[in-house]
């Protein structure tokens, strides 16, 4: 009896290959519902200034049959394979335990890498062509490395999230351009050529001292409001850059802010600059490559700093806090104490990373510390996986260096027509990779957390178990 | 008479109109383990919080007695001094580990401010001084050592989350203990437990009580717990103490029999009346 039943619903339901196209078809149809009043007619000024309307019916067509035909694809491919089918795409063997082999080395390596960068950037594209690479990707992607390291002691080990890090930045730039450029002339000019590395400490105990001023009223406030408050004080010393126009120059911001010299010798054409002490042809490559190597040293202070910090009392205590405050004040732990050190400790190392800025730029604005600079650096953080240095590092190659090198996707021209401008897709591509990660990866390119000190054996800890903290 | 170790005097917590805990007193002597119980929604973990300083107690005094004879008004001092200053420390009704961290590192930083004194203020840590280093190796040591009395030692580089229910409560007493508390106190350690893992946990308390110089405060429904290990019975209802004293005592108290079980209906005026012959003859007996 059960038999012909059987047989006979096989044979009313569709197949597969039927299910897949009834699905692109629905699919299609939503694109063309979609397409007809979004592509379908451009407006346009004419000769007259009058708006004429252009109908696009092939536009519409081709974002049809390419939803339709993508989501055959997918119907056919991805949604309706059996349950035992070889996964689509599976990563070989041999790659795998290359990969095994090559992991314990990959921060030695990676480091390796850095440091030779600038010269092998030298080596391939000369003095003239290896500013820009050096330049606009390794300085800029480190010191975004750097601010995302420090960023990643407030929100990636505290669990206290911070939308205001820009904040912080700007003090340690502000900090350096004011000292260097009105102080340090007024009182003792013989150490103009040493300003930058007598700013540098004074602009990271800045920013630390506005840490903790901000962090006293704020830090009771736990998760959202947390957040909000933060935003609203890194918004607050914009404001006031830009307000207070006898203190900081206003929009026009401070210019002519000193360059760093090399330990007292300055860059510069003079007789007694860099190129002429060291008997070499005067040329700006190798204050870049000062600066490049400049920061990189910062940075790799930042993070050894951030390595013995979790080794502590204090940074166990902040992933301890992250974990569970309630039982941190049970157990005796200062929970606000111990909030204040990782805020005035991170914002340090931001306001290292602003004097370096101004110091590089030679000119500041308020224009540079918008909130948009907080969300990139904090997107750093949460894609790199939050508590993750080598994390940190990627997403910074990725978003910062990924931007960068759509500036030089100028061939596509050649594609798209003139009119093409692929730097205009930037916020396009960042959102997109955005959601890509929150889909496949939610905790972070690096999710793992490493334990502090082990009896036997290190094991990482697995994401799923590691809270994200409360603020 | 030597005092108590832990006297609570008049003890009241108000949460807007509703008294959560009115006019309690009850003493919790040294080396002793002290139960509290009580039907649910009597008010003990209220009681524990102001103890431990989650809530600053409406009126009242709780004073902790130092080894040394100093006075401690648990209920002035800030939140976390409780336990570093007051040597008072506790665990949570619904555990409340560090789950992402291991169980040595959950051990250790139970031993924060001890090691934050050793690191000198973190500033020596950074370098990583030798004393430092003592410090924690001595942290360590000191760990191993609960986590072998606790039989958790083999999974000492685990993540605090996957251990099992039973084994987080013992880590979460390991933990407590890692402070070197005077006064230990426990919010329903056995809930949850199998029989097996409950006569553990007896054995693991009176071993705390007589070898650690810890007396216990202990908030239990598990009468086989409570009976078996208290020294000490105190019962809560409404926020009221109705009996206090030894474990046998309390057993047979008619008003904690009457609190647990309840009475009928026709039989609540011969309750109340024999409650009230009782409370006068107890009146009389004080006189």
């Amino acid at each position: 009896m059960a038999q012909p039943t059987l047989s006979a619903k096989a044979a009313t339901e569709p197949t597969r290959v039927q299910r897949a196209f009834k699905d692109a078809f629905i699919a299609a149809l939503v694109m063309l519902g979609l397409s007809v009043p979004i592509l379908a007619l451009r407006t346009e000024q004419n000769m007259s200034n009058e708006v004429i309307l252009i109908p696009r019916p092939w536009l519409v067509v081709s974002c049809c049959l390419i939803v339709f035909v993508g989501r055959l694809l997918l119907g056919l491919f991805v949604f309706n394979r059996a349950p035992d089918a070889k996964p689509l795409f599976e990563t070989p063997t041999s790659l795998r335990t290359a990969w095994d082999k090559f992991a314990p080395y990959a921060a030695q390596v990676g480091l390796g890498a850095i440091i030779a960068y600038p010269l092998v950037a030298l080596y391939l594209g000369g003095p003239q062509g290896a500013i820009k690479w050096i330049d606009n990707f390794g300085i800029q992607i480190l010191i975004y490395i750097m601010l995302g390291w420090g960023l990643n002691i407030v929100v990636g080990l505290a669990g206290l999230l911070d939308l205001g890090y820009v904040a912080f930045y700007a003090v340690g730039a502000y900090s350096y351009a004011l000292i260097a450029t009105k102080v340090i002339p007024a009182t003792y000019p013989d150490l103009g050529v040493w300003a930058f590395w007598i700013c540098l400490p004074i602009s990271g105990i800045l920013a630390a001292m506005w840490g903790v001023i901000l962090g006293f009223p704020v830090l009771r406030l736990r998760g959202d409001y947390l957040a909000i408050v933060t935003l609203a004080f890194g918004e607050i010393i914009r404001l006031v850059l830009i307000n207070w126009v006898d203190f900081s120059g206003g929009y026009a911001g401070l210019s002519s802010i000193p360059r760093p010299s090399f330990f007292g010798i300055p860059f510069n054409a003079s007789e007694t600059g860099f190129a002429a002490k060291f008997g070499l042809e005067f040329s700006p490559i190798y204050r870049t490559v000062f600066l490049y190597y400049v920061i990189l040293v910062l940075s790799l202070i930042t993070a050894f700093v951030t390595l013995r910090l979790r080794r502590l009392p204090v940074g166990r205590a902040w992933e301890a806090l992250r974990e569970d405050e309630i039982a941190c004040r049970s157990l005796g732990i200062n929970t606000v104490s111990t909030k204040l050190t990782a805020f005035s400790i991170g914002a340090m190392f931001g306001g290292f990373a602003g004097a370096f800025f101004a110091a590089r730029q030679g000119f500041i604005s308020p224009e540079s510390f918008v909130f948009l600079e907080s969300a990139q650096i904090l997107a750093i953080v949460v894609l790199g996986g939050m508590g993750s240095l080598f994390g940190v590092v990627i997403a910074s190659i990725a978003l910062v260096g990924g931007i960068e090198i759509l500036r030089e996707l100028d061939f596509l021209k050649a594609i798209f027509g003139p009119s093409f401008d692929p730097t205009q897709y930037r916020m396009l591509i960042f959102g997109l990779a955005m959601v890509l990660m929150m889909l496949w990866k939610p905790r972070g390119l690096i999710s793992h957390r490493e334990p502090t000190v082990f009896l036997k054996e290190r094991k990482s800890i697995s994401s799923s178990l590691v809270q994200e903290g409360h603020g | 008479m030597t005092t108590p170790l832990l006297q609570v005097e008049h003890l009241t917590m108000r949460f807007g109109g509703l008294t959560a805990v009115g006019d309690l007193s009850f003493n919790a002597k040294a080396g002793e383990i002290t139960a509290l119980i009580g039907p649910n929604g009597a008010g003990k973990t209220t009681v524990f919080n102001c103890i431990t300083g989650f809530y600053k107690p409406t009126e009242g005094m709780i004073t902790l007695t130092q080894p040394d004879g100093k006075k401690l008004l648990l209920e002035r001092l800030p939140g976390h001094d409780i336990n570093w200053k007051g040597r008072v420390a506790r665990t949570f009704q619904n555990i409340r580990l560090f789950g992402g961290m291991t169980l040595l590192e959950n051990l250790l930083v139970a031993q924060h401010n001890v090691l934050m004194r050793a690191s000198g203020m973190t500033i020596f840590g950074i370098f990583g001084t030798r004393g430092y280093k003592r410090a924690e190796k001595e942290a360590i040591e000191y760990a191993e050592y609960w986590l072998e009395k606790t039989g958790l030692i083999d999974r000492a580089d685990d993540a605090a989350a996957d251990l099992p229910y039973g084994d987080q409560r013992r880590l979460e007493i390991a933990r407590a203990m890692c402070t070197k508390p005077l006064l230990l106190c426990l919010d329903e350690p056995a809930a949850g437990l199998n029989p097996r893992e409950s006569l553990l946990l007896n054995d693991l308390l009176l071993s705390i009580c007589r070898d650690h110089q810890t007396s216990i405060l202990l908030i239990e429904h598990d009468m086989s717990v409570v009976m078996q290990i208290s020294n000490h019975v105190v019962v809560l209802d409404y926020g009221r103490k109705i009996s206090d004293g030894s474990p046998d005592m309390v057993k047979n108290d008619p008003k904690v029999i009457a609190a647990y079980l309840g009475v009928e209906d026709d039989e609540v005026e011969k309750t109340e009346a024999e409650i009230a012959e009782i409370a006068a003859h107890a009146q009389g007996e004080a006189k």
